[in-house]
């Protein structure tokens, strides 16, 4: 087949479809979302009926999957980093099940955090449950992967976990393409027990899965992914993970004189490393995000083995590597004759004209300085952007439904006026169980539910709770006289004031939804409709 | 032959359009491309880019390294200032002439015009200004494109002309035809600054 333009995500999403794909669950988060949105617009997944519907959150998404891959189909779980902190309940304890059809969790790291508020590297979750991890270093490569995972999953009996960074992620090249393969049959586990884990079970699984450890680390060293390279200049080896090897390979397109190891797939290839360390009088380690392969090899290797990589300085401890920063771990200078002139500003993100977020921002920050002592937690969307000039309006940002339970907590404390502002979808994803929290303790909070309709910050895919967020609050028990709703407007500026005012006043749990739609979101379907 | 091209710009105003024409046109003539570029929150207002690579031998960095860019593509003048440390020693800016300022510190539209005249090769012109001219506001980015042809090394206007027809192809004729009278006009601005 001829080569098709993909972004890394895209690429992952057509092999998935093209591996016999039943199902992909997964919640948006950059840099994993063009992944199912792909499979969503995909003629072929409408043809084969694959499930791609947004999930509420990562853990719905990761269990579903694990429920599908219990009949027998091939399921693929997709997220950022962060959400694998959302899902590791279920993700670790899939690692204990073990598959019935292919499953493949897909996690998008964000070294350097474009998008993100840390940079954690989803490969020590991979080691934490104990199964196999594949990092691909290309668009072709992260396809081929993928085309065969499920597969390697079914053999294995094991997910699989595929990790990928922003680099990646978004970065176009031309793939080609494979043959499509059939969807699985309906098929149910042999082992009656296998997904029953009492600790009776478990301990058996577990004792299974650390025996099949030595599967998976033959497995690593006979993959084609894991390439070794000899090289003439024995005073270095380089062992370069994922796209750690390209960003080498770019500082020596001549060639390079020393041995290489590219890593691709993990648990790491013991004896291919200790042979390297033996035959070399140093190791350097170049991966992206934290040094998950730097730590191991001290455990691995004769403590005489000299390691260079994140630890030791040869590469900065931190941020996404780049041809520039592995070109200085050899010595080479950087190329730059030109410097950034002075005049140039920074240029942050910020929330859109028309945002209703801005609207809600102006009325909330002019009730709450009458008081002394207020604090807004916020949270993860595009409303965090309210950090920023000219609002200055949260003091917290730390994860998906953090803000509810943060101003519960803070009340607790003593703290008031206590207010949270969290969006329909991180609401819906992680914010209604914190609720319930407050409700039972009738915590004196306010909760503004700034509500878009949309999840907007990662290109606007349907948020769970729309048209239904009134409900979820008096169902979980938000006095019917405390939920109030109102069009956040300038016109409506003195009516959604006074509301404010009268929530903090109110001494108990309070909910204001503005309710406005993503003006990104709002435009889209206004093109749409004048095409039909 | 290998050309590395970084564009910017602001949030919206459709470099990522710039990128995927070039990217069409060097993918059809059998060469090898890489194209990285920005999504989520840094594409609210904020400054973006894009790293694109192109080359007839296979590329392994997505990222372009500093001091390596042959042309800097920018549909805003500060914005292309930002990305001086990746452009070469004898590579252009072709930029917008015309500001965004989204910012309450944004600095004197002289000043940025100052430095940019300072460069050894540049082309900078009111886009905006051409693109309303002869086609839509909308088409600025595909002005610039065209602005930047004589720049792209292997990748000729025939070549852009064919991505535009591939890209824009299913928004209809119309749409072609506004754009590649953009794509001309861009191309004329550049050819009389020669």
């Amino acid at each position: 087949m001829s080569k098709q333009l993909l972004l890394g995500d895209e690429a992952i999403a057509q092999a998935a479809i093209d591996a016999g794909l039943s199902g992909v669950y997964a919640y948006p988060g950059t840099p994993s979302t063009e992944i199912t949105e792909y499979i969503q617009a995909s003629a072929e997944a409408k043809e084969r009926n694959i499930h791609s519907r947004w999930c509420t959150n990562e853990k719905t998404a990761m269990e579903a999957a694990l429920g599908m891959s219990f009949v027998g189909k091939r399921a693929l779980v997709c997220m950022k980093h962060v959400g694998m902190n959302v899902c590791a309940d279920a993700f670790v304890n899939a690692g204990m099940t073990g598959v019935n059809g292919g499953l493949v969790v897909l996690a998008a790291d964000d070294p350097s955090m474009h998008s993100s508020q840390n940079e954690q590297d989803s490969r020590f979750y991979g080691k934490f449950a104990m199964i196999p991890i594949f990092e691909p270093s290309s668009q072709q490569e992260a396809y081929d992967m993928m085309y065969d995972a499920f597969e390697f999953s079914e053999r294995m009996g094991e997910p699989v976990l595929l990790r990928v960074v922003t680099r990646l992620a978004h970065s176009r090249a031309g793939v080609v393409r494979k043959a499509m393969k059939p969807q699985n049959e309906i098929s149910f586990p042999k082992d009656p027990k296998q997904f029953i884990l009492l600790p009776a079970n478990a301990r058996v699984r577990n004792r299974n899965l650390i025996e099949a450890q030595k599967t998976f680390i033959a497995e690593s060293a006979s993959s084609t992914y894991n390439k070794f390279a000899e090289g003439s200049d024995k005073s270095l080896g380089v062992i370069a993970c994922g796209i750690g090897y390209n960003y080498l390979m770019e500082n020596f397109r001549e060639g390079i004189p020393y041995p290489v190891l590219k890593i691709s797939q993990y648990p790491l290839p013991v004896d291919q490393i200790r042979a390297m360390a033996a035959a070399c009088d140093a190791l350097l380690v170049i991966e992206d995000g934290q040094p998950f392969v730097e730590e191991q090899l001290t455990g691995l290797l004769e403590p005489s083995v000299k390691i260079k990589g994140r630890l030791d300085g040869t590469l900065p401890r931190d941020g996404e590597l780049t041809p520039d920063n592995v070109g200085l771990a050899f010595g080479f200078k950087s190329k730059s004759t030109f410097t950034i002139p002075s005049v140039v500003q920074m240029r942050p993100p910020a929330l859109c004209q028309g945002c209703s977020h801005r609207d809600v921002y102006e009325a909330l920050n002019e009730v709450v300085r009458e008081y002394a002592d207020y604090k807004v937690f916020s949270d993860i969307g595009c409303y965090t952007l309210g950090a920023m000039a000219p609002f200055r309006a949260i003091h917290s940002c730390v994860d998906m439904g953090a803000s509810i339970t943060m101003a519960k907590g803070a009340a607790d404390g003593g703290l008031f006026p206590s207010v949270a502002v969290i969006g329909d979808s991180t609401f819906t994803h992680s914010g209604m169980t914190g609720l319930l929290d407050c409700i039972n303790e009738k915590s004196n909070v306010l909760i503004i539910i700034s509500d878009n309709e949309t999840t907007a910050m990662t290109g606007g895919q349907d948020s769970a709770g729309t048209g239904k967020i009134e409900s979820i609050c008096l169902g979980l028990g938000v006095e019917p006289e405390h939920l109030r709703v109102i069009i956040p407007l300038k016109k409506n500026y003195e009516e959604m004031k006074s509301m404010i005012r009268e929530e903090i006043n109110y001494n108990g749990v309070s909910v204001i939804v503005p309710r406005r739609e993503c003006i990104q979101t709002a435009a889209k379907h206004k093109k749409q409709a004048a095409k039909q | 032959m290998k050309i590395d091209i970084i564009l910017c710009g602001v949030g919206g105003q459709g470099i990522l359009s710039i990128a995927s024409v070039i990217a069409e046109a060097a993918l059809k003539n059998g060469l090898y491309m890489k194209q990285a570029e920005v999504h989520g929150m840094s594409q609210r207002g904020g400054d973006v880019q894009s790293n694109l690579r192109i080359s007839d031998k296979p590329i392994y960095s997505d990222l372009i390294p500093k001091g390596e860019a042959d042309v800097v593509i920018s549909l805003e003048p500060m914005e292309a200032l930002r990305y001086l440390p990746y452009l070469s020693k004898e590579g252009t800016i072709v930029t917008n002439s015309a500001t965004f300022e989204n910012i309450p510190d944004y600095p004197q539209k002289e000043e940025i015009l100052s430095q940019i005249e300072k460069m050894p090769s540049k082309v900078i012109f009111d886009v905006d200004q051409v693109a309303k001219e002869v086609a839509s506001a909308r088409a600025a980015n595909i002005v610039l494109l065209g602005a930047s042809i004589p720049f792209l090394g292997g990748i000729s206007y025939d070549m852009v002309q064919q991505g535009i027809r591939d890209i824009f192809g299913r928004k209809g004729e119309a749409v072609v035809e506004m754009n590649l009278k953009a794509l001309a006009a861009g191309k004329a601005v550049a050819d009389g600054m020669k």
